[in-house]
């Protein structure tokens, strides 16, 4: 079972509970997390269960709702709003038929904001998943969804 | 003609950050090689006459940071080196470590053995997958040659790091949040005193610096305190890694000795405005600093003259905005912003920021009377005054600075808003 193997990778030390949870996150293609594996978090790592909530009501990673596959964070501080000419955010919206917060009936995108992704050197900048995309363009951004969407065929 | 001064930026570009033979051949880790050849006292003796401040924002003098810790008895004792950069603006730590990560971990060895620390911690934002993998690697390796773990270099000196990823909260970035947050806890500040270097990590004497001023420790060692202050200015010595972003040519990572100018900065290293634009007014230091006009431009870049600003602005972005822009569109994403992350522990900060959003939002909307400017203006102050940790007390610099250097923006905002007074 996938969440026994990613538990037994860890310490049983309060101090990785941080990146456990991640862990247990990025692995499922809904990118949420379960009253089910947060008591098996807790558990594993003795920690009582309102902690391990607490922790992941807490950090903005962290989601008790399913997501979608690629999770699109669109950043918006001061120096990508600077730079975006044509609006990121409202041109994702229209490319995917979704508003922000919401995920693709496919279960394929959510569409969500960042604060500042630290890449404000190739404003405007969005992340999706682990990838940062920057200097975008509306021809870079329908090239990387359709990218998503090849992945998922494949 | 004016240019960088790469002092620990030199590597870069020449070596491939993911190589540590790359980092040996351009003598990497001799530097520790010759801290761990001198006498303690003398390693304190040289930051203290470096004069080095901390480079995270708040610029406190790193030398009496690295004594109290020496001083401590307990052990174990933890070097910690702060990698959240969360301030929207500053990219510069993510720069060395995505191209030079084995000098912030050769800077964090000389910490530890300065202060006879044996457990180092990197604490990482989440954001930051590609750094975390590289400097994960240069861990790895570092190990593998000897360089952590025991008896280091033969000498009696072990110390290890691990790394710790961050979930998406910028107050993390603050040091007792920071402590908390490796904990695996939520990140939510701790009252002081006790100090880090008494009471830190687990209960435990504690180290916390930056990403780039642990990065500069190898050059102290190397240079000698006394040759290192001679570079810069009186009150801030060395160099400073500057983010340089928002409407400019050329965005990105700036080496400049302290005591260049903003405009020189912006106009040489940066090649101006694109666009036949004009430069309107620029944020300094991230979404906590000020916002002033061109006209204070050739302010030099300088610890004492960012403190008239009271915030961190001393992480050194400079956020460039053109005359297209409206200031209150840029407020309102700055008051976006600490609304979204303020942990929520004290009044001040969790309803001030959400008052100061709706506050800004009615000048964005041209809805706004005396009666928003009176408020704005005495709810920044009392944020500022009575916040608990540095995010609620920086939130409303930015506001602060534009009531000051853009007053006229707000009576006009007020002028043109024409609403009919309630009766
Ligand atoms: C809200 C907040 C966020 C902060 N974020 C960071 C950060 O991302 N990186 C950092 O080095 N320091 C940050 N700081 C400053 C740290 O509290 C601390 O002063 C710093 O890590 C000390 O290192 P230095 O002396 O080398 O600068 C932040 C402070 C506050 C109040
Ligand atoms: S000032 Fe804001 S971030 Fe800091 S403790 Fe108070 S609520 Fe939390
Ligand atoms: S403001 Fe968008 S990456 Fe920094």
């Amino acid at each position: 079972m996938e969440l026994k193997r990613i538990l037994e990778k860890y310490p049983k030390r309060q101090d990785c509970l941080i990146d456990v949870l991640l862990d247990v996150q990025n692995t499922k293609s809904t990118r949420h997390l379960t009253e089910v594996e947060l008591a098996r978090v807790s558990e594993h790592l003795g920690l009582p269960e309102s902690h391990v909530f607490s922790v992941v009501s807490f950090y903005s990673f962290f989601s008790m709702t399913p997501r979608g596959k690629h999770i699109l964070q669109v950043c918006r501080d001061v120096p990508c709003y600077l730079n975006d000419t044509f609006n990121v955010h409202e041109t994702l919206e229209s490319m995917l038929g979704i508003k922000t917060g919401d995920t693709t009936e496919d279960g394929l995108f959510t569409l969500e904001y960042s604060s500042c992704l630290g890449c404000c050197d190739q404003a405007p900048v969005m992340r999706v998943n682990d990838t940062v995309y920057g200097n975008l363009t509306p021809d870079k951004l329908r090239a990387i969804i359709s990218e998503c969407r090849s992945d998922d065929d494949a | 003609m004016m240019r960088e001064h790469k002092l620990i930026t030199a590597r870069i570009g020449k070596i491939n950050p993911e190589s540590i033979d790359d980092y040996l051949k351009h003598d990497g880790y001799t530097m520790l090689e010759k801290a761990l050849s001198m006498r303690r006292i003398e390693i304190h003796d040289h930051f203290e006459a470096s004069r080095l401040r901390g480079r995270g924002g708040a610029g406190f003098p790193v030398a009496v940071k690295l004594m109290a810790l020496a001083k401590e008895s307990r052990t174990p004792k933890y070097v910690v080196c702060n990698a959240d950069e969360g301030e929207p603006g500053n990219f510069k730590d993510r720069y060395l470590m995505e191209n030079n990560p084995h000098q912030i971990i050769e800077g964090m060895l000389i910490a530890a053995y300065a202060t006879v620390a044996t457990e180092g911690y990197i604490y990482i934002r989440g954001e930051y997958a590609n750094a975390m993998r590289i400097m994960q690697k240069a861990l790895d390796d570092a190990r593998e040659r000897g360089f952590l773990g025991k008896n280091i270099l033969n000498k009696r000196f072990s110390f290890d790091i691990e790394i710790r990823s961050g979930a998406g909260s910028y107050v993390c970035g603050e040091e007792f949040a920071l402590l908390e947050s490796i904990e695996g806890k939520a990140g939510r500040t701790r009252v002081k005193p006790p100090f880090p270097t008494s009471v830190g990590l687990f209960g435990q004497p504690t180290l916390i610096n930056n990403v780039e001023t642990l990065a500069t420790f190898p050059s102290i060692i190397d240079m000698g305190g006394k040759a290192y202050a001679e570079i810069g200015t009186e009150t801030s010595t060395g160099t400073k890694l500057i983010s340089l972003s928002g409407n400019i040519k050329h965005k990105g990572v700036f080496e400049v000795p302290f005591g260049m100018s903003m405009r020189d900065i912006i106009e040489k290293l940066g090649g101006g405005v694109p666009g036949g634009h004009k430069i309107k007014m620029i944020q300094l230091g991230g979404a906590c600093g000020p916002i002033i006009p061109e006209y204070m431009l050739d302010m030099v870049i300088d610890f004492e003259r960012f403190e008239e600003f009271e915030s961190k602005t001393g992480a050194g972005a400079i956020i460039v905005i053109d005359d297209r822009f409206d200031v209150f569109d840029i407020l309102r994403r700055i008051s976006a912003f600490f609304e979204h992350e303020s942990c929520g522990k004290c009044t001040p900060c969790r309803e001030g920021n959400l008052h100061m959003l709706k506050t800004v939002e009615k000048f964005v909307n041209y809805n706004a009377t005396d009666k928003d400017l009176n408020a704005l203006e005495s709810l920044a102050r009392v944020m500022h005054q009575t916040s608990l940790c540095g995010l609620g007390q920086t939130a409303p610099t930015a506001v602060i600075s534009t009531l000051h250097y853009f007053r006229f923006a707000y009576l006009n905002r007020i002028e043109e808003s024409n609403i009919e007074e309630a009766v």
